[in-house]
């Protein structure tokens, strides 16, 4: 959560200046007060966290029915955001206790300690080939690569390779559902929705690369 | 474009607090600040584009502190109300707590002159804007932040030395 500048305090009339002691921290407290009170409710709809991780700080949002996006700094966190608000719901709340388990999850993948997530996924921003796409990544397993050609034909549809590339392209779920692991024929890497880096980064910590 | 609602608490978070404690007192702050963010969680995504989002909050943050204030005269006063209470500024106990000889001279105001003062000096409203929340015209809205003013200076003397009222 942000503070408010301190200049909105100057503007204040003298008189009233005293409202504002301590309001930092009631604020912090008010805020998880909110979260807690909403979730319990049923009306937070989104909520969020950012994680550290070597391939940046990943953002990550979930609705109650599981991970609804992770998304890199290149993508623009309050862009994906302010997507999310217009393509879920604008009940959007930094609320990180939401988001625990996934980033315990990360937190052992990007340390060598896990090979596949076990996480609720709410897949509502994917529809038609690209769902069939994302469900089949899950499939690709830890270490292992294949070309979009490949993934196009295991999705039923030998011809869509550059649909392929699209459903990876736009993947809502990048290093959970591990679009990473897919390549080009010709062996090179291929692009990647963090930056060909990361991709590389991912697959070299999977110790393909 | 209707944004994120952590943005809303981010942006409006400080000002309804300082509204809500000027309007209903040290004690009930933060229940009317928890109140209003949560109705207006509710009904935000049924709010207009373009709407005044700070003028909506503070028309929740009134509604709550009117309901507030009824509900606190039904309850049975455990406490009988002093008009010399022997610790003025330590009622809540908590260290960051803000200067209580400011609540003492804003509770003597009438409520109009208070929400006034509050939506007009803390939230920024134009007095047109405070007519249509506590209704009345906005010339009536204009003097009661005058009058309210000019009896908070009778009463209150803003804490230099961390003493406050001069009575």
């Amino acid at each position: 959560m942000t503070t408010p500048p301190e200049s909105d305090a100057t503007n204040l009339p003298d008189l009233l200046a005293a409202l504002t002691a301590g309001e930092g921290q009631a604020l912090d407290r008010l805020h998880a007060r909110l979260v807690a009170a909403a979730a319990a409710e049923g009306v937070l709809d989104i909520g969020y966290r950012t994680v550290d991780t070597p391939v940046g700080t990943l953002l990550l949002a979930a609705t109650e029915q599981g991970l609804l996006r992770v998304a890199y700094p290149s993508q623009d966190h309050d862009a994906v955001l302010a997507a999310l608000g217009r393509a879920v719901s604008p009940r959007i709340l930094h609320a990180p206790a939401r988001l625990d388990e996934v980033s315990r999850q990360l937190e052992q993948y990007f340390a060598g300690r896990r090979t596949g997530f076990e996480l609720p996924l709410d897949l509502r921003l994917s529809t038609g080939f690209r769902r069939t796409v994302l469900a089949h990544l899950s499939h690709i397993d830890y270490g292992r690569t294949e070309s979009y050609a490949q993934v196009a034909a295991a999705a039923g549809s030998p011809k869509a390779v550059r649909a392929v590339g699209t459903a990876c392209a736009t993947n809502p779920l990048p290093v959970v559902l591990p679009c990473h692991r897919v390549v080009r024929s010709d062996g090179s890497w291929g692009q990647y929705v963090g930056g060909a880096e990361a991709k590389q980064a991912l697959l070299r910590l999977e110790r393909v690369a | 474009m209707v944004r994120p609602f952590e943005q809303i608490v981010a942006e409006h978070g400080a000002t309804v607090l300082r509204v809500c404690r000027a309007v209903v007192g040290p004690v009930d702050a933060e229940d009317a600040w928890s109140e209003t963010f949560l109705a207006a969680l509710r009904a935000y995504p049924e709010l207009a584009e373009d709407a005044n989002v700070e003028a909506w909050l503070v028309t929740i943050a009134h509604r709550k502190a009117i309901d507030m204030t009824r509900a606190r005269a039904r309850r049975p006063v455990t406490v009988p109300e002093l008009p010399e209470l022997p610790e003025r500024s330590t009622r809540i106990g908590r260290p960051e707590d803000w200067d209580g000889d400011l609540w003492d001279a804003l509770r003597e105001l009438p409520d109009k002159q208070r929400a006034a003062v509050a939506y007009h000096y803390l939230a920024g409203l134009p007095y047109r804007e405070i007519a249509s929340i506590t209704g009345g015209s906005e010339d009536a809205a204009r003097r009661a932040a005058a009058d309210g003013v000019k009896n908070l200076r009778a009463n209150y003397l803003p804490a230099a030395s961390g003493t406050g009222a001069k009575r």
